[in-house]
């Protein structure tokens, strides 16, 4: 296909009656990438997701998906695309082979059923009607459906939610299998591991607006944030004056240090509990703050834009 | 996974999609062991009821002719009442309920047409009530003595009006889905036009017997007209004359013909198809 954006957003707006869903959205993905959306709940993800696969009709703004308006994507659009949705629907009274087999007749090139079946990982319930499964086993027989057509780009809308470890490191290995063949995947997850694992860029969505978009490792300037010593001030380091720590805190025998030169301080810290005839620094960490702790702080306790963004 | 993705391969054709989806509706159903058994048992039961309390009336003919078994009367009036259950009852009621569970959703974003949907469904109805009437007019000729027709002609008649009958129906039944605001409200709103019309459609009660604004009602609808146009196939021409002034057998296929491409424009008008709940 063409060398554009596999998927172009601009200005993207939905409205639910007064509820702003969607507050003007721009975004560009390209082909061969793993775009993470993550955000809390009711930030507006689903509604993002389901306007690109065409079941909701956006209130403003530009969309193009594969080249082509979602509002009108006819059958050839739709067979080169995958569709994993938030919620699992159950073909009850069909087998896992059944469902899997019978979906994937509707494209042009499925993938072998008994193959994808192998892929999320129920070769043993394949012959189990899906009524019959439980909650995660529904969840992969909907991950199934959205692979077994062969697409060129899936959207998975919290496609591991409900799913065992095993069965997410299945799916992660199945995402990136599918992306070695220069396939797309837009994704949205509440997992941070998850982002990080797979994504090549994550899009934080909070009530509407895309508020950073960055790959995982430099999410909210993570890379240049400080980080963290602490251990504990016990035994004969218990009367022992502190060293000078700008910016430390004490919270009963815990001290933490924050700071840009982690080294430089478990250097002085060491030299200085040796000096008070302690060789080992009790309760030693040094920590930096993990995508969740970023992605916390971005989001803030309720997970309102105005309770503390970093900009 | 081929690294050929949308490449050579054709989208399949709408009647292998349609197959395909008959096949499956047709498991769905045979998987539903209460579903079997009240669509095929509840038919039987009526005939089982009627033949006891009316087992022995007859209808008087005109001066000549030998009188009617009523039973002749009121099967004809139970198969349409039966085509009418598996079609429009039943498919407003499934789709309703497939809708609310999001299979229409799922199903509305692979390159499914919804004509092949559609086509399924009917294709399903087609072969259930088919085994239903089979199963009506073995029981009712086995058991209660029911004469069946005994020329070509009649059974053509039975057989178009049994056809028209299923797909208009059936087309209806989608489309009323559109007033089904949830799966579970479903049986709720689909039994009232259903249960009146099987009164003032001659199915229940004489046609002829029933006050004609009724009749007038009825007489929109198409189980009136399936009714009239079955009776024909298993009762004299002057039960015809009394009943409806006449077969007019011309107007049964015109009323039915009208209400199968009337549903159909319905069903395509109203059938939400590829809508999530946020459209
Ligand atoms: N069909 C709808 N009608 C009205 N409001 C809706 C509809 N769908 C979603 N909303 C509202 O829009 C907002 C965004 O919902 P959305 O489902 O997109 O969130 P999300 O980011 O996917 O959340 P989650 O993580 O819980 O899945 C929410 O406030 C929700 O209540
Ligand atoms: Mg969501």
């Amino acid at each position: 296909m063409s060398n554009g954006p596999v998927v172009e957003v601009t200005g993207l707006r939905k409205s639910y009656g007064a509820l702003e869903a969607l507050a003007g959205i721009d975004l560009a993905i390209e082909p061969g990438e793993v775009f993470a959306l993550l955000g809390p709940n009711g930030a507006g993800k689903t509604t993002c997701v389901e306007i690109l696969e065409g079941y909701r009709r956006r209130t403003g703004g530009e969309a193009s998906v594969l080249g082509v308006d979602p509002d009108r994507g006819e059958r050839r659009w739709r067979a080169r695309i995958g569709i994993v949705l938030q919620t699992t629907t159950a073909f009850d009274h069909l087998t896992v082979d059944e469902v899997v087999a019978h979906v994937g007749s509707f494209y042009p090139n499925p993938l072998p059923a008994r193959r994808v079946v192998d892929m999320v990982g129920l070769t043993e319930k394949r012959s189990s009607r899906c009524g019959s499964l439980s909650g995660g086993q529904k969840r992969r027989v909907e991950v199934a459906l959205g692979f077994v057509g062969d697409p060129e780009l899936i959207f998975l809308d919290e496609p591991t939610t409900g799913l065992d470890p095993g069965g997410r490191r299945q799916l992660w290995e199945v995402v990136e299998q599918f992306t070695a063949l220069k396939k797309t995947v837009v994704l949205t997850t509440h997992y941070l591991d998850e982002a990080e694992a797979l994504a090549g860029r994550v899009g934080v969505i909070v009530a509407g607006a895309l508020v950073e978009v960055a790959p995982p490792r430099e999410l909210g300037g993570r890379e240049r944030a400080l980080a963290r010593v602490t251990f504990a001030r016990r035994g004969r380091l218990a009367g022992a004056a502190l060293p000078d720590l700008p910016g430390a805190t004490l919270e009963g025998d815990m001290v933490t240090v924050p700071t840009g030169t982690p080294t430089a301080i478990v250097g002085l810290l060491s030299a200085w509990a040796a000096a008070h005839g302690e060789p080992e620094l009790p309760a030693l960490t040094v920590t930096r703050p993990s995508l969740e702790d970023i992605y916390l702080e971005m989001v803030g306790p309720a997970g309102h834009r105005d309770d503390g963004v970093p900009q | 996974m081929s690294a050929a993705a949308g490449g050579t391969g054709q989208l399949p054709s709408l009647l292998q999609l349609s197959w395909g989806r008959t096949v499956v509706e047709l498991k769905q159903f045979w998987r539903n062991p209460s579903q079997v058994f009240f669509t095929f048992l509840l038919p039987v039961l009526f005939l089982v009821i009627f033949s006891s309390v009316f087992g022995n009336e007859e209808v008087e003919g005109p001066p000549g002719e030998p009188p009617l078994n009523f039973k002749n009367y009121f099967i004809p009036g139970i198969i349409a009442a039966g085509v009418m259950s598996t079609t429009f009852a039943n498919l407003a009621v499934s789709v309703s309920m497939e809708q609310s569970v999001g299979m229409l959703k799922r199903l509305s974003g692979t390159p499914l047409p919804r004509e092949a949907y559609f086509i399924g469904k009917m294709g399903m109805v087609v072969a259930v009530t088919s085994i239903q009437t089979a199963i009506m007019l073995g029981v009712g000729k086995a058991f209660f003595g029911v004469e069946l027709p005994t020329d070509a002609f009649h059974w053509a008649v039975f057989g178009w009006v049994f056809v028209l009958g299923t797909v208009s129906c059936s087309a209806l039944g989608i489309a009323y889905t559109r007033l089904i605001p949830n799966g579970d409200a479903a049986s709720a709103v689909v039994q009232p036009p259903y249960l009146i019309l099987q009164f003032i459609s001659g199915v229940f009660f004489r046609y002829a017997e029933i006050p004609g604004w009724m009749q007038a009602v009825g007489a929109v609808f198409p189980l009136k007209w399936m009714a009239q146009g079955m009776r024909y196939a298993f009762t004299p021409d002057w039960l015809g004359q009394e009943e409806y002034g006449g077969w007019d057998l011309p107007q049964v296929a015109m009323m039915l013909g009208a209400w199968s491409v009337a549903g159909f424009v319905l069903a395509v008008v109203f059938f939400r198809w590829n809508r999530g709940s946020g459209s």
